[in-house]
């Protein structure tokens, strides 16, 4: 069969890689390198490990930042480094190449720079745990898989780095495998993630079977190509994966579970990074997408979902992690709904992606640390006037709270409002849905965020300040190399939005697209200005006033709503009910088909034949003569048998 | 004298052959009842040649001859080293040899 369709890849062409730019597998390969040292050395790299772990992503983050100041001086600034034939079978042809263009490129520093900023931070953290050298070469593994899965110049490279950075996750998830829930949220994480990413290799597949290739020049450029079912389906498999990849609604639930890891892969993995994978996903596949309209509408309303639902959910979580958590939840919706839209919202999501990378792995990093000044507690109601104790973390912590509830001038009001903005500009009634959505879940991110705060680090101490006995606790403040990674995130929560707010847009402009003014807005820029701020003060306005004597130490017996929220509002019983008992009873139903049918019919057999041949077996009866009886009598059968046909008797 | 008769002669040696293995439980008895029905079948043989007026039966009597004798050899051995060891010839008293 022939290909019937000719590349013209109209509109999207890279130039060859030159100059430092075609290094750029360094930045997957030193990663790797190290994570190979790690994992192979075992105790030989116990000592050094974990500094070898940060000056390889270090060096990446050198590497990324060079290569960025060149790509800045190239007229066309996709660069495409294909470094050898992936796989070549018959009609597929899959490059093990690379794109560095400006998408990518905000990834790498984004990825590398954060990334070093943790690995710091881990180093002092981990630093009490056997396992550190492990935890290493993990971190290292993941950097070096996220890298490959945005530098990919293809989507089976995608993929891999997409499966990479799944693995890692696992590892890193039940990394203290022997604590059961953690093993048990690991595993619920790679489960969930399957069906996902079933959906992105289907979509893999669709892209081979009708356009013969996977390479990103060649499927934007003819994307028109193609029917609009075959668009459409495609585009849903990759929401699929996306949701799956980035914890969106339906596919959440493992994502709060996740946070049984260690704080530093919390901050990395399932907040700065790998998380926002599936944005990345659509925002790559931006052709795609912007191609068929009820796409967006599918994507924007998975935002808009699970923006709310991780706000409701973490307004009742006690867990500082998980309010986190749910909070990440939530603001990826934000980014879904940022690259729902379409036009000019692409850049305004990737721009709330990095700001949240910033601010997030900032809030995390801080929660890790309140938990290593006490003892591990991570329940929100048994904090309360930490400020006094834990200064840095207090005020970072409270710097990235006001970046997230979007108080200008930090980053989350420069990110997070346009985003607001966008979705209300969508034309008709929807545009007031989602706008809506969206203002409400700015107003309820303002009232989570500062419970979290002012539960945490003000009101009155619900601990107790001894050094002996359970619930014991000596609140301190982080060392040195846990507090610098803090104070370098917090100034990136600071300043990064409105570095980013204009600079990254007009960057992104040659992969995302240009800007798209709309006619007529919903609403005017500045209303909407005094709207988003007014929200977000009254939230955290009505956080503050209730918790700020603090809260009883154990939940207390609450409205149907509150209580539907603390069940993480059943989507987990959902998902039992639903998915895992069935599959559980068709197990069972299988074992016993498979232990009465199938190897009753084989046993059965068997003890047919033998029971048979037990009976048979009497005829050897030892004695000579009936023997001789029965040739005589099979001589005599033989004969009559010849004399009746010689005598026509049968005939 | 017609060829028929011998054959019916020999029928009549094979049945009564037939008859003593069936009937006796002396192993050497057996055994020459087995050497009757042998000579039956030869004489069978040789009649339906000069029947056919060809050799071909004369040649596989003698073949049938060796081949007796050689049995009785080996056959007579057995019954010898059965005999000694059991004192007794009998052939329903040999059946160990049984499911």
């Amino acid at each position: 069969m022939e290909s019937t369709v000719q590349f013209t890849a109209a509109g999207v062409a890279y130039a060859p890689a030159t100059g430092l730019l075609s290094h750029a597998w360094l930045l997957v390969a030193i990663p790797l390198a190290s994570a190979v040292v790690l994992l192979l050395a075992g105790r030989l790299a116990d000592r050094w490990g974990h500094w070898l772990g940060c000056a390889s992503v270090a060096a990446a983050f050198v590497l990324g930042l060079l290569s960025f100041l060149q790509l800045r001086g190239l007229d066309n600034r996709s660069v495409e480094l294909s470094l050898w034939d992936f796989i070549s079978v018959g009609g597929l042809n899959v490059d093990f190449g690379l794109l560095y263009d400006p998408l990518s490129a905000v990834f790498v520093l984004l990825i590398t720079g954060v990334g070093f900023l943790i690995h710091l931070y881990a180093v002092g953290y981990m630093a009490h745990d056997e396992g550190r050298r492990r935890f290493f070469g993990y971190f290292n593994l993941f950097v070096a898989a996220m890298l490959l899965l945005v530098l990919g110049n293809n989507y089976v490279m995608l993929y891999v780095g997409w499966e990479g950075v799944g693995l890692a996750s696992y590892l890193l998830i039940s990394f203290w495998y022997t604590r059961p829930a953690a093993a048990t949220a690991g595993k619920k994480a790679f489960l969930m993630n399957r069906v996902g990413d079933a959906g992105f290799a289907i979509a893999i597949f669709i892209l081979f079977a009708t356009l013969g290739t996977t390479q990103y020049d060649e499927v934007f450029g003819n994307v028109d190509a193609l029917g609009s079912g075959t668009v459409l389906a495609l585009g849903l498999l990759l929401v699929l994966g996306a949701t799956g990849k980035s914890g969106q609604f339906p596919l959440h639930a493992w994502l709060p579970d996740a946070m049984e890891g260690p704080t530093p892969v919390s901050a990395l993995i399932h907040a700065a990074t790998m998380v926002t994978a599936g944005v990345y996903l659509i925002a790559r596949s931006n052709p795609v997408f912007s191609a068929n309209a009820t796409l967006q509408l599918v994507v924007v309303s998975v935002g808009a979902l699970t923006l709310l639902v991780g706000c409701v959910i973490g307004m009742a979580k006690d867990d500082i992690k998980r309010v986190l958590a749910w909070s990440t939840v939530s603001q990826i919706g934000y980014m879904f709904l940022g690259v729902g839209l379409g036009g000019a919202a692409y850049a305004l999501a990737i721009v709330h992606l990095l700001a949240h990378g910033f601010f997030k792995a900032g809030l995390f990093l801080g929660a890790g640390s309140v938990m290593h000044g006490m003892n591990d507690e991570t329940d929100i109601r048994r904090f309360g006037g930490l400020a006094r104790h834990m200064p840095i973390t207090w005020a970072t912590f409270g710097l990235g709270w006001l970046a997230i509830i979007g108080i200008p001038p930090l980053s989350g009001y420069f990110s997070k409002e346009p985003i607001i903005g966008a979705a209300f500009n969508r034309p008709g009634w929807t545009g007031w849905l989602f706008g809506g959505a969206a203002l409400l879940g700015a107003g309820l991110t303002a009232f989570y965020m500062t419970r979290l705060f002012v539960l945490t680090f003000h009101g009155p101490k619900r601990w107790t300040e001894s050094t002996g006995g359970y619930g014991a606790r000596n609140p301190h403040e982080s060392p040195p190399i846990m507090t610098v990674p803090l104070i370098l995130l917090a100034v990136g929560s600071v300043a990064a939005g409105w570095l980013m707010s204009t600079s990254v847009v007009d960057w992104l402009t040659p992969v995302l697209g240009g800007q798209r003014e709309l006619a007529e807005p919903n609403l005017g820029h500045g209303t909407l200005t005094v709207l988003a701020i007014a929200v977000t003060v009254i939230g955290a306005g009505w956080a503050y006033l209730r918790f700020r004597n603090g809260t009883a130490l154990a939940p207390e017996p609450a409205g149907p709503l509150v209580t539907a929220a603390r069940n993480n509002l059943y989507v987990d019983a959902f998902n039992e009910a639903v998915f895992a008992k069935p599959g559980v009873y068709l197990t069972r139903a299988l074992v016993y088909l498979d232990n009465r049918g199938i190897d009753g019919l084989v046993n059965g057999l068997a003890a047919a034949v033998g029971g048979g041949s037990g009976r048979l077996r009497r005829l050897q009866t030892g004695f000579v003569r009936s023997y001789a009886m029965s040739i005589l009598s099979g001589a005599l059968l033989v004969v009559a048998a010849f004399l009746a046909l010689q005598l026509g008797w049968l005939a | 004298m017609t060829p028929a008769h011998y054959i019916v002669l020999s029928a009549v040696l094979f049945t009564i052959g037939a008859a003593g293995v069936l009937v006796r439980r002396n192993a050497i008895v057996l055994f020459m009842c087995i050497e009757l029905m042998l000579n039956a079948a030869n004489l069978a043989l040789v009649t339906f040649s000069r029947m056919n007026g060809t050799l071909d039966g004369q040649v596989i009597a003698f073949f049938v001859m060796v081949v007796a004798a050689a049995e009785v050899v080996i056959g007579l051995a057995i019954i010898m080293s059965i005999f000694r060891t059991r004192r007794s010839a009998s052939v329903d008293d040999a059946n160990l040899l049984k499911y």
